[in-house]
């Protein structure tokens, strides 16, 4: 059985976990460690952990990082704050596999061949988060969706995968905690140019909407924030995951065919 | 006592932290007399053959790490890179690695692969195990995989396990005392665990 990746996006902010709709309005849901051990409880294939403030705040929580990770037995990515190798080198000392490159990758581009180099390209993810601009182009974002970079995407997934990167998780801003779906020819655009693999995010709501991003989309992995901790759309948190008899006939069995 | 070998390459935290979920305590070292006092020894790694072989010549680690393979006979793990670097040679950087296994690593044939299937391989994949002491109680073996290469054996015997990625492709080697995954058992929820588990229990003859 061919298995895609299903990955859980987790937001810190202000040493808690928080949930945003289209990265703004964070709210706080409550303490990762906690959920991190229910995910891997869950057998959760991967996470993504995201800490919103650290560009802002300028610094990395290297302990409560270690503190969060030390308990989970899957390949975890961390992004927020980076721009340096040195940072780098001390995420992957606490136990963490990869680092998620998304301002730097725009302000500091060398920094993801100078890790890659040290570390290898499977542990530099990229991160992208696309928006429209005025005249509906796509445009990658970063500090935060606050600010737009004069590439497309594709043009920086391109760029990316030149200096070492060893995936891109694209991200539609307008989507993300909208359980609208992903945006399948946002996805198209980007998978068509690179051939490193490519994590679709923004927008899922159920696992059917993994479908398209894969088929249509070319996406090699599906990430998700607000499916996995809310119940449901306008509901409490519930951290859920799910089991291997839900994606095997709902997701990778259709996707097979 | 288990020693991990830190010659600058991996997440060693993962190992130790899963060794210790695994029931036993790792020491960290790349401290040749720290690691010729260990039972077991593993060997990780994860990046670039040719850098890690530097790295392993380097720290001084390449005879040392010859004795106590070969004539000590110390049960010996490795893992991804760590595991192809158990073999003749690399197509990573055209490198000879440390010879213990008659195999190579060779990179993806992208010409095999299904569309949609990308290099590297990164993703938690079925593997089809041999009845080998080392997969002993994993149901529904899956691990979690990531790597642009993979090993070729010259002896169908030395391999213990498979996956598929585009096409079959040894997985696991296995040789007297020394064994690799190319798999990341750290990072491989209770299927990891288990294996890990499982090599620690392995009797082997010593010397």
């Amino acid at each position: 059985m061919k298995r895609v990746r299903v990955i859980p996006v987790l937001l810190l902010s202000q040493k808690g976990m928080v949930k945003t709709k289209a990265f703004s309005k964070p709210h706080y849901l409550g303490d990762p460690i906690n959920a991190v051990k229910i995910f891997n409880e869950k057998m959760t294939d991967e996470l993504v952990l995201l800490d919103i403030e650290a560009t802002t705040k300028g610094k990395i929580e290297f302990n409560w990082i270690e503190d969060i990770v030390s308990e989970a037995f899957m390949p975890i990515a961390y992004g927020g704050g980076i721009s340096s190798v040195e940072q780098c080198l001390e995420i992957f000392a606490r136990g963490v596999e990869k680092v998620v490159i998304n301002t730097a990758a725009v302000e500091r581009p060398d920094l993801i061949s100078e890790v890659a180099e040290r570390c290898g390209s499977q542990a530099v993810v990229v991160s992208i988060d696309a928006q429209r601009n005025l005249w509906k182009q796509w445009k990658a974002c970063i500090r935060g969706a606050h600010k737009q970079s004069k590439y497309s995407p594709a043009e920086l997934a391109v760029a990316c995968e030149r200096l070492g990167a060893g995936e891109i998780m694209l991200t539609s801003v307008p989507r993300e905690g909208s359980f609208s779906g992903y945006d399948v020819d946002l996805l198209q655009s980007v998978t068509s140019a690179v051939g490193i693999p490519v994590i679709a995010h923004g927008g899922a709501g159920k696992i059917a909407d993994f479908v398209p991003a894969v088929i249509e989309g070319g996406a090699s992995a599906v990430a998700a924030g607000s499916m996995f901790v809310f119940a449901a759309r306008g509901e409490g948190m519930l951290i859920n995951y799910p089991n291997q008899a839900e994606l095997k006939t709902r997701f990778w069995d259709v996707v097979a065919k | 006592m288990i020693g991990i070998i830190d010659y600058g390459l991996g997440n060693l935290r993962s190992i130790q932290n899963m060794l210790r979920r695994a029931g036993t305590n790792a020491v960290i070292s790349s401290d040749r007399d720290v690691l010729a006092k260990c039972e077991r020894l593993i060997l990780p790694g994860v990046g670039h053959f040719r850098y890690g072989m530097e790295r392993l010549r380097e720290r001084d680690l390449v005879d040392f790490l010859d004795q106590r393979a070969l004539e000590a006979r110390v049960p010996l793990l490795g893992i991804c890179l760590g595991a192809q670097l158990l073999g003749r040679h690399s197509e990573e950087g055209d490198t000879h690695g440390l010879g213990w296994i008659p195999m190579n690593t060779v990179a993806f044939d992208k010409r095999r692969l299904a569309q949609g299937e990308r290099v590297p391989h990164m993703s938690w994949t079925d593997t089809i195990c041999k009845a080998h002491p080392l997969f002993k109680g994993i149901a529904e073996p899956r691990f979690y995989y990531v790597h642009s290469f993979h090993f070729a054996c010259d002896h169908p015997d030395d391999i213990i396990c498979e996956a598929t990625h585009g096409y079959r492709f040894a997985s696991g080697v296995a040789r007297n005392n020394v064994m690799g995954v190319q798999f990341h058992p750290e990072k491989s929820h209770i299927f990891g665990r288990q294996l890990l588990r499982n090599w620690i229990m392995m009797n082997f003859e010593r010397r």
